[in-house]
């Protein structure tokens, strides 16, 4: 069988998804264009060689919407006998844009893709294509529907962290992605965003605090705790976990992720198309997987996800030198780390999207490509990336390096 | 077939339909009534002298709604016949209403009385609604109480009148509306002296604006507020809508979310498809189990309880203008306020005359409660309270209609209680004992009159609480009964009839309840899972928190008393080593005192006490049981329970074990009651679930031999049920 190797993995650094951000002037296109043209630029990409362009989009209506993957492709200046498809698995979106594409390589079907992801929070709202999950009233009933931050929330009154666990989380989150920025870990794959002049926009994540404390964080609101309680969410989270008294609010802006906008790509494809292409391969896609895990806590898919791949991959946890799990709420981490029993210095070691942000659709490639950067810095062999996902499943992607 | 509806054309050409069944005190819908207003519709539309259509009542009410009585027999053909069929017969009423507003001929409906579920639908289908000037006209949608959905444009032209967010929870909560505030709510147009109402609709019908079209049928309308499932505002309404719903039914009610649902689907398609959407909710709801219950227990059985079906006939009927109450503690002042709100005087008799007056004080802080809040004007206010009068002399109680004692629960005292009452009252006047658990027969023991001694158990809080339960000891007389039913309808509650027992009906019923979760406790059960599963199962509370409200020591006592009175033959439950732990070496006697299975703070939510952990360390999570089979516990050993009060003849008649079922403890109102639960799982299957109950869990569960022998014949508690299956 074929393999899929990886040959580069770029991003935007990520700007404030509100209107003050300096990515907000950027419309979600050129955000995708934008890391397209430099990927065919870095590797003189001949695009009529690209079968496919793959890119996950959470909100993909308005300005994202139109199969925005094949649009870019073709407003990069992309020739047109590259394909493009837009996927939605959520949060975990351009994780599966990257597994997509590892699995047309590996069938045999496709020798050549690109995968990533495109948000602009500031632009398109989380919310905006609606959808039955949680508006249909039958739906909404017979799943239980919840907001993420209620369950993520569940996770931590069930699983007992308190919301100094969560904000030592945080602290620890900016600690790191400061630090990675500062010793210049990003600055190989962050693709700075500049304007129609040439003028910079954003080179840097923009949403970093290194001076986040516990006592900054702990003067923090709790973000859910009026919708819980006030519009039935809490209840509903308790009908199905009956075992809990009352759902205990952790959750803040703080130390939950932060709402950015930016884009990202990754170059795959077989040994022999790179060879063509004049690529070389960094690291191999061994296993991937996602998975269902129970709806309503919603948040707690990665380690099944992760257990699948490991699996396929017919390894262990132990054999998994680093891991990335995409900070959507610090619950969701630190219960990872305890049902697996992972170390925290071996889990998001270069921070995460509590400090740096999380773009919907383009963090599953994003958080890989950080993970590949740090495998090489550190020279270990096997990384396993991995996304909590809205209606409760996982994604996760195991890389080898060659 | 237009019998019920009279037709007269004036010289303008207005058309009056006045609605009118014979026989009937209120006008009801039934699948007669539209065929008789298809053809009265049909006659105006057909008839070119006629230039425009009213609508109204020949009763003091205008249509009252579905004929739920009649209702049974529809409910079994609804749920027999082919969905098409069915779904056809539920439509004729949405058509024949969607015929009158498309009619080409302007309508107005004279709403001269109550014009509640169907009867107000009639009202919306017409082009305009103008309403007699009267408080005690009834304007609204109420299906939803008895497991129904509106179903003939009540889900439909609400919203598309008033928006959505204002029309759901007129649908949700079917609460009635004054004409006044249906008026500012935008139901209806306009609001005019009862006289004044037919000229009023032929004025409108006469004048320019008269348009024969609905506003949903214009080619710009748009619902207010905006619909469907991209418009912001309706998918903000229906995301906490919909949590709150579920949060709010436990995910019991469908007719709960039939509505949202109709409203949700039907606002963002044109209003013929609505309807049918909303038919097809409605008759899935026909269909279903709950409704059938609800209506069955909760309109139909509750009905006759309160029109005292149980009564005696031959005793004359009696009149109350002052009653004596023995005791002003909290049941006492309660039943006082109640008795005085509903014009009856009240002597309040207790030891000193300070305690009498505390008690009157309870009456008092209702009505300054009332009166602040504009419910109740301060004349009216004072001349309820100048009703009763505190006493300390029994003498007060020489010219009394009726006795209500409820001094403390101890025998001693209520036979010295009995005895010197007896001395003063008249020779005829009923004793009634409010005790929640002493047997009735044994404290008639103290009386000189026992035929004229009765139980009258009412339950806290009285003024909000709809039931009393009468209890008829062994000595107990036709005239006590008869008098004490029309005591209950005097001061408007509910009553159920039961024969004496330790505990009657309803305390021992409820003791089931909550011994049954106090033992899931001694299990190791996580405390939080027990009492949600007893809220997930329906029940107003969960079983641990109704203890603490009715008091562990109260529980302990009673456990003391029984066991005295039986001796050898009492058989404890494995719950009383619970209440001796918590209250006996933990003094935890529950909310009177701030500590119970729950701490209650001066300030804050309550919450359950740690220390309970500490005491019933909760198992592990891989052994909990499933919350299916927790709720099924707790609703089967009340359910058990009420199938052994029909086997010893405490019950006499399963509506009484419905009806005060759910009006007494809240017992899951969705199931129609104790004895419907077993009906609509059906006995054979109750049998067996309840066998393997007693083998996981003890003898408790073990099936009564009623049951066994109502299996082997095919027997039904209610006939119906099974016809309707």
């Amino acid at each position: 069988m074929a393999e899929a190797m990886v040959f580069d993995a770029i991003r935007t650094p990520r700007g404030r998804g509100k209107s003050s951000g300096s990515l907000h002037e950027v419309k979600p296109i050129t955000l995708l264009t934008g890391v397209l043209k430099e990927l065919q630029k870095r590797h003189d990409l001949d695009t009529a060689q690209v079968d496919d362009v793959v890119m996950g989009c959470v909100t993909p209506v308005g300005e994202q919407g139109s199969c925005i993957a094949k649009t870019a492709a073709l407003a990069a200046g992309w020739d047109f006998r590259a394909s493009g498809v837009q996927l939605n698995r959520f949060c975990a979106s351009g994780l599966e844009a990257v597994n997509m594409a590892a699995q047309k390589v590996r069938s045999g079907w496709e020798d050549l893709v690109v995968a990533g992801g495109v948000e602009s929070m500031s632009r398109v709202p989380l919310g905006t294509d609606r959808g039955a999950w949680a508006c249909d009233p039958e739906t909404a009933f017979d799943t239980a529907f919840i907001p993420q931050g209620i369950s993520a929330d569940l996770i931590a009154t069930k699983w007992g962290f308190s919301r100094a666990d969560c904000d030592a989380y945080s602290v620890e989150s900016h600690k790191r992605s400061a630090q990675s920025w500062q010793e210049g870990r990003f600055a190989k794959s962050v693709v700075p965003v500049k304007d129609i002049l040439g003028l910079p926009l954003l080179s840097r994540d923009e949403m970093i605090r290194p001076d986040s404390s516990m006592q900054s964080l702990g003067a923090l609101k709790p973000s859910f705790a009026d919708m819980g309680r006030n519009f039935g969410f809490d209840g509903v989270a308790i009908q199905k976990y009956p075992e809990i008294e009352r759902i205990d609010h952790v959750h803040t802006p703080g130390n939950s992720s932060g709402i950015v906008d930016g884009a990202s790509a990754i170059l795959i494809g077989t040994k022999e198309a790179g060879e063509k292409a004049g690529l070389r391969p960094r690291a191999r896609i061994r296993a991937a997987a996602s998975i269902g895990s129970e709806p309503t806590i919603m948040l707690t898919g990665p380690s099944f996800a992760a257990e699948r791949a490991l699996g396929k991959a017919g390894m262990s946890k132990a054999d998994i030198d680093l891991w990335e799990l995409n900070e959507a709420f610090a619950a969701v981490v630190l219960r990872f780390m305890q049902v697996l029993d992972i170390p925290h210095d071996k889990i998001n070691v270069c921070g995460g999207a509590i400090a740096m942000g999380h773009p919907l659709g383009a963090t599953g490639a994003m958080i890989l490509g950080i993970l590949l950067d740090e495998m090489e810095r550190r020279g270990a062999a096997t990384g396993l990336a991995t996304l909590c996902i809205g209606a409760g499943m996982g994604t996760a992607t195991i890389i080898e390096r060659v | 077939m237009t019998s019920s509806i009279s037709y007269a054309v004036d010289s303008d050409g207005i058309a009056t339909l006045t609605i009118d069944q014979p026989g009937k005190s209120m006008n009801v819908v039934g699948p007669e009534f539209v065929a008789g207003l298809e053809a009265a519709i049909e006659r105006a539309v057909g008839d070119v002298s006629v230039k425009g259509i009213i609508l109204t009542s020949g009763k003091s009410s205008f249509v009252a709604g579905a004929d739920l009585i009649g209702m049974e027999s529809m409910i079994a053909a609804a749920k027999t016949a082919p969905a098409a069929e069915a779904l056809k017969a539920v439509l004729h009423f949405t058509q024949v209403l969607r015929r009158l507003e498309t009619c080409g001929k302007p309508a107005a409906c004279a709403i001269n009385g109550t014009a509640l579920g169907g009867g107000f639908e009639i009202a919306l289908a017409c082009h305009y609604r103008v309403a007699a000037d009267s408080e005690s006209i009834k304007i609204g949608q109420p299906e939803v109480q008895v497991g129904l959905c509106p179903g003939a444009g009540g889900t439909q032209r609400i919203p598309r009148l008033i928006g959505i967010m204002p029309a759901l929870p007129l649908l949700l909560e079917g609460k009635n509306l004054t004409p006044e505030k249906a008026k500012a709510a935008g139901l209806i147009h306009e609001i005019v002296p009862a006289a004044d109402l037919l000229a009023a609709a032929k004025k409108w019908l006469t004048s320019p604006a008269a348009k024969a079209i609905q506003p949903w049928d214009e080619k710009s309308f748009k619902v207010p507020g905006g619909a469907g499932g991209m418009n912001p505002n309706a998918v903000q309404t229906f995301i906490a809508g919909n949590a709150m719903l579920r949060d709010k039914t436990q995910g019991n009610y469908p007719a709960a979310q039939a509505i949202m649902s109709c409203v949700y689907e039907g606002t963002s398609v044109p209003i013929d498809l609505g309807l049918k959407i909303e038919a097809k909710y409605f008759l899935s709801l026909l269909r279903g189990d709950v409704a059938p219950n609800m209506i069955r227990t909760l309109f139909v059985n509750k009905g006759r309880a309160d029109k005292l079906a149980r009564r005696p006939a031959a005793v004359p009927k009696a009149q109350f203008k002052k009653i004596g109450m023995l005791g002003a503690g909290m049941m006492g002042a309660a039943i006082a306020y109640v008795a005085a709100s509903n014009g009856i005087e009240v002597v309040l008799v207790d030891r000193d005359m300070e305690a009498a007056e505390r008690g009157k004080g309870y009456a008092r802080k209702l009505v300054e409660g009332a009166v602040s809040k504009r419910r109740m004007t301060q004349d009216k206010g004072e001349a309820l309270l100048a009703r009763i009068h505190p006493a300390v002399d029994f003498a007060a109680l020489a010219d009394v209609d009726y006795i209500i004692e409820a001094v403390f629960e101890d025998k001693d005292i209520k036979a010295d209680v009995t005895k010197r009452v007896e001395a003063v009252i008249r020779p005829g006047v009923v004793f009634g004992s409010n005790t929640s658990t002493m047997p009735i027969t044994g404290l008639a023991e103290a009386s000189v009159r026992p035929a004229n001694f009765i139980g009258i158990h009412f339950f806290s809080p009285v003024d909000k609480m709809p039931l009393v339960e009468i209890i008829r000891g062994k000595e107990t007389g036709d005239e006590a009964l008869a008098v004490t039913l029309d005591l209950a309808q005097a001061i408007k509650k509910t009553p159920i009839v039961v024969n004496d027992g330790r505990g009657f009906f309803t305390s021992r019923f409820c003791g089931c309840y909550i011994a049954e979760g106090e033992i899931m406790l001694t299990e190791g059960i996580p405390a939080a899972m027990i009492e949600n599963a007893g809220k997930l199962a329906g029940m107003p509370v969960g079983p641990l928190s109704l203890a603490d409200e009715v008091a562990i020591d109260l529980g302990w006592k009673i456990h003391k008393a029984t066991a005295a009175a039986l001796g050898d033959a009492y058989k404890p439950n494995a719950a009383v080593p619970v209440m001796e732990t918590m209250y006996v070496n933990n003094g935890r006697a529950g909310r009177k005192n701030g500590k119970g299975f729950y701490d209650y703070p001066e300030q804050g939510q309550k919450s359950l006490w740690p220390g309970l952990a500490d005491l019933y360390p909760p198992k592990e999570e891989s052994l909990w049981p499933s919350i299916e089979e927790l709720k099924k516990r707790l609703l089967y050993a009340q359910a058990l329970d009420a199938v052994r009060c029909m086997q010893e003849g405490v019950l006499t008649a399963p509506e009484d074990g419905d009806v005060g079922g759910i009006m007494g403890l809240g017992f899951a109102p969705y199931t129609g009651g104790p004895i419907s639960l077993v009906d609509t799982v059906g006995i054979p299957k109750f049998i067996e679930e309840c066998e393997a109950l007693a083998a996981k869990y003890g003898e408790r569960f073990a099936p009564p031999q009623l049951l066994r022998d109502m299996a082997a014949k095919g027997e039904t508690f209610y006939p119906a049920s099974k016809a309707a299956a």
